[in-house]
């Protein structure tokens, strides 16, 4: 095909521009890094405790990144209301959990303590979503796809605005489990409590649902119908009581992720969802949209760059306070992303035919 | 036997899903907040108001519903299944009202006060409660007996009651702009709008007016209608040439006659206007989702802000009239540079990334990184009004320059600067939207394969409507900025671009006049009702989902989305005019 000149300059140009992109992105990050390992501000503890709290936070975006990533390999559809389901299932365990307080009960027996406000989440988070599923995803299940995301966006606003008339818009403190506080050393190096309690608790959660993913009949029907939903319906697989449960599970895993969220930050309010939920949705395409090991491994990559990124990156060329920019660099991460490498780090495993 | 209670159920089902959706309406506290206005004063509150119109709506919809399973209308079916519906709405608020009274649902819901309770008891405690479910049926008959009259009144009735309400909406609003007109007015005024709301003499008087009206309409409305496309082309001109100076009349006085505070309203919603018109581009025109679009408002603001403040921060101390063009220019730059990476990812994640984009700008600007320049968290101060005529020299920081001429520094000023961009914009919009570029949008938004194949350069035409887009973006931000003579980061959120998307949304994609109503219904009509503005964006998130799965195609479809509605006739028109 013969283009004209004026054509062929501006893609010159695009491709110009972004190798510049590329270019400036690899330079702020080598630059930054030698500048801040050259003036040898923070100790070799410091960066472990860093990366620990990373792991932690990115552990928690993989939960979350799940649930995204799930729907999307079914739905090819951007549940944006996901960061709110999270948020739901945060104050659902906030009431539970302040009660159960009130009563001694968390203080006599802190693991039950942890595991019945988590499973009560859980549960809340999956009847919200199912009903979101029911009301506004799948009337337009076949529309185009500009229709499902904008109805998305509407569910969003819906539930923030509606918890935030339910339960005002002040921030609630979440109660503290006493057993939890302090400190353990692993390796020499002292970690908090919390931290490895909600790293093992994400993982623990991620290894149930691969294996209901892998190994049940409704994960085989669940990858059937991400597969080809037509061909599904015909083997004999009821596709709207998959999607539901797609849905139910994805939201089960964010509301546990509610609940370990707010133990670290201790703050509950209706707006939480939202930032945790666009940098899960990063982690979810960094590891390869449609793919479960791949939200897991985007998650806490993207944990450990916004907890190191700050310091390493940036404090190097010169940027004062730079953990205000942490969030920044989540989303400049996501950009990249879909950039240069919108299939992700593990490939994403969607069919290509479109839905 | 069987059909009979599939119609029980099926009524019951309405009355349960009424009965929650009134639950929800107080829990959210609406209907507590609601109550502080009247629709008729001392008859209706607006709270009332709403949860009786729910459980009418309730009646209305299971009459529907019973008319549809049994294929045709049943006086007697209807009636009953309304019954049944609002009866059981009503025992459910009941129920609601008996265990708030026993239990403190305060504990976990802010909203379950006692003021809540003693509205729906109508101030009497629990031994009134009989009352709400009387009140259910009797609404829930009302609302199937709606649905039983014949179109010729429904009609009119409808229109009568909408008509009401909004007149109730207002009525501060018309009785301040009335009683300023002069004792006369003021009077009529008194005797038709009451400190929150209507009077119920007002109130009758519209409904009647109305309902007389629409009669009148529906006998003569075709005769008028014939009359007119009968008159000769030169009649039909000067008629719409009357029309025109009449609306031009009326906007040019409205800024004296209604005070700043209207005037301030207007602007607003001109700026909205604006971007609305800017994101019709990408949006509806090119069908690329922007969720950053507040990057482009803010890179705007703070250009003029940087460009004419003669606070700290204030770079040059230019006039408005070349700080704009400027902010515009760079903002369409920023459109380019923000544009270029991202407008080869897929659709979706468009939305996605661009979000990114403009919580990114919004972090930096307010970050201490960049606090040097534009103001970190304390913002940008002192911004220079427009001035007609010739300013006077910069004589040192923290004091405006002198302007010697009329300076548009009041919203009532600012006003006409709003609203001449607005015009202007929107007929750059309409004029792009029939140009060769505007088919070329339309093209890649149906099928990007098929316009690639048919010779349309995708990246550089996505990249033209980004960037205009931006350019409106950055007009409405420097705008923006002069009227509220400050800018802050933390007005740089992303609800600004969900406005602007559900504005656009509501009042259809691509099309303009859409833009215009959506921004009236959702920016203007929050503005000026307090009461509502605290459940906007709920009440955005509702319509969000309500426009998606009723009417995709907005309150105003464009004409290109109705032809593709209507296949069959725009094959006939095409094939007359090429006759």
């Amino acid at each position: 095909m013969r283009t004209s000149l004026s054509e062929r300059l501006l893609d010159l140009a695009v491709s110009g521009f972004l190798w510049g992109f590329r270019i400036l992105i690899v330079a702020v990050i080598l630059i930054g890094t030698i500048a801040t390992i050259r003036t040898g501000k923070y100790t070799g503890e410091q960066w472990t405790d860093f990366v620990i709290f990373g792991i932690s936070q990115g552990s928690i975006y993989a939960l979350i990144a799940l649930g995204y990533t799930m729907v999307y390999g079914i739905l090819r559809m951007i549940n944006f209301a996901h960061g709110d389901i999270f948020m739901t299932g945060a104050f659902a365990a906030y009431f539970l959990a302040t009660w159960m307080t009130g009563t001694g009960f968390i203080d006599n027996n802190p693991v039950l303590g942890l595991v019945i406000p988590v499973l009560f989440a859980m549960a809340v988070s999956a009847g919200i979503a199912m009903l979101v599923e029911r009301i506004a995803y799948r009337p337009v299940r076949n529309a185009p796809r500009l229709v499902p995301l904008i109805s998305a966006i509407g569910a969003s606003f819906f539930l923030e605005y509606a918890f935030r008339g339910f339960f005002g818009p002040g921030k609630y403190a979440y109660p503290p489990i006493k057993a939890l506080e302090g400190s353990w050393t692993i390796l020499g190096t002292s970690v908090l409590k919390i931290q490895v309690i909600v790293t093992i608790a994400a993982f623990i959660m991620m290894a149930i649902l691969y294996s209901i993913v892998m190994y049940t009949k409704v994960g085989k029907a669940m990858r059937a119908v991400s597969e080809n939903k037509d061909t599904a319906a015909l083997m004999g697989i009821d596709v709207n009581r998959i999607i539901v449960s797609t849905f139910a599970l994805g939201a089960a895993m964010a509301g546990a992720a509610g609940v370990l969220f707010s133990l670290v930050y201790r703050q509950v309010d209706f707006f939480m969802g939202f930032t945790p939920g666009i940098k899960a949705f990063t982690a979810a395409v960094l590891g390869g949209i449609g793919n479960i090991p791949g939200a897991m491994v985007g998650g806490l990559v993207l944990g450990i760059f916004e907890s190191v990124g700050p310091s390493l990156f940036l404090e190097g060329i010169g940027i004062t306070r730079p953990y205000q920019l942490k969030d920044a660099i989540a989303f400049t991460m996501l950009v990249m992303i879909l950039l240069f490498r919108p299939s992700g780090i593990l490939g994403e495993r969607i069919t290509t035919k479109k839905a | 036997m069987q059909k009979e209670n599939f119609l029980w159920w099926s009524a019951v089902k309405a009355g349960l899903l009424g009965g929650v959706i009134a639950i929800f309406i107080c829990l959210i506290g609406m209907a507590e907040v609601f109550s502080k206005r009247d629709v008729i004063e001392k008859v209706i509150t607006l709270g009332q108001f709403v949860l009786l119109a729910t459980i009418v709506g309730m009646g209305f919809i299971a009459s529907r519903r019973t008319s549809g399973i049994l294929g045709q209308n049943r006086p007697l079916h209807n009636l009953s299944s309304g019954l049944i519906a609002g009866l059981v709405t009503g025992l459910m608020l009941a129920l609601f009202v008996l265990i708030g009274l026993q239990v403190n649902l305060r504990a976990v819901f802010l909203n379950a006060t006692t003021p809540l309770y003693n509205i729906l008891t109508f101030g009497k405690g629990a031994g009134n409660i009989w009352l709400l479910p009387v009140i259910g049926a009797v609404g829930g008959l009302s609302g199937a007996a709606f649905l039983l009259l014949p179109d010729v009144y429904r009609r009119p009735l409808t229109r009568g009651l909408i008509f009401v309400i909004f007149m109730a909406f207002f009525s501060g609003l018309f009785r301040v702009v009335m009683i300023n007109q002069g004792p006369g007015m003021s009077a009529a005024a008194k005797s038709l709008f009451g400190q929150t709301g209507l009077t119920m003499g007002g109130a009758l008087l519209f409904f009647f007016g109305i309902v007389a009206l629409s009669m009148l309409w529906n006998y003569m409305g075709k005769g008028i209608q014939t009359r007119i496309s009968g008159l000769p082309k030169r009649g039909q001109i000067s008629l719409r040439v009357m029309a025109a100076i009449l609306i031009l009349y009326i906007t040019l006085m409205l800024p004296s006659v209604s005070g700043a505070f209207i005037s301030q309203v207007i602007v607003t919603v001109a700026l909205f206007i604006l971007m609305g018109l800017g994101l019709n581009i990408t949006l509806g025109f090119a069908g690329l989702l922007d969720l950053g679009f507040v990057a482009f408002y803010a890179i705007g603001a703070y250009t003029v802000g940087l460009l004419t403040s003669y606070g700290p921060f204030g770079l040059q101390h230019v006039s408005f009239w070349v700080a704009v063009p400027i902010a515009v220019l760079v903002a369409m730059m920023s459109g380019a540079v923000l544009g270029l990476p991202v407008l080869g990812v897929r659709g979706d994640y468009l939305a996605i990334a661009t979000l990114g984009f403009g919580e990114i700008v919004r972090l930096l600007a307010g970050s201490d990184f960049l606090a040097p320049y534009f103001g970190g968290p304390q913002g940008i101060i002192g911004i220079q009004k427009p001035c007609l005529g010739i300013l006077g020299p910069f004589v040192r920081v923290d004091v405006p320059r002198v302007c010697n001429g009329i300076e548009l520094g009041t919203p009532q000023t600012i006003y006409f600067v709003a609203i001449a961009s607005a015009l202007l914009i929107a007929f750059v919009a309409w004029r792009l939207r029939e140009s060769r570029l505007g088919r070329a949008w339309m093209a890649i938004r149906e099928d990007e394969d098929v316009a690639e194949a048919l010779g349309v350069n995708l990246i550089q035409t996505k990249l033209l409507a980004y960037m205009l887009g931006a350019a409106f973006a950055g007009l409405g931000g420097a705008i923006f900025a002069t009227l509220i003579g400050s800018i802050f980061a933390t007005s740089m959120q992303l609800l600004v671009s969900i406005n602007v998307v559900a504005l656009i949304v509501v009042g259809g994609m691509g099309s303009i006049p859409g833009v215009i109503v959506g921004a009236i219904a959702l920016i203007g009509l929050p503005e000026l009702l307090r009461e509502v503005s605290e459940f906007r964006f709920l009440i955005y998130g509702v319509t969000l989902i309500a426009m998606m799965l009723a009417k995709p195609e907005g309150l105003w479809p464009s004409q290109a989305t109705k032809r593709e509605l209507h296949h069959a006739d725009a094959e006939n028109v095409t094939a007359e005019t090429l006759v």
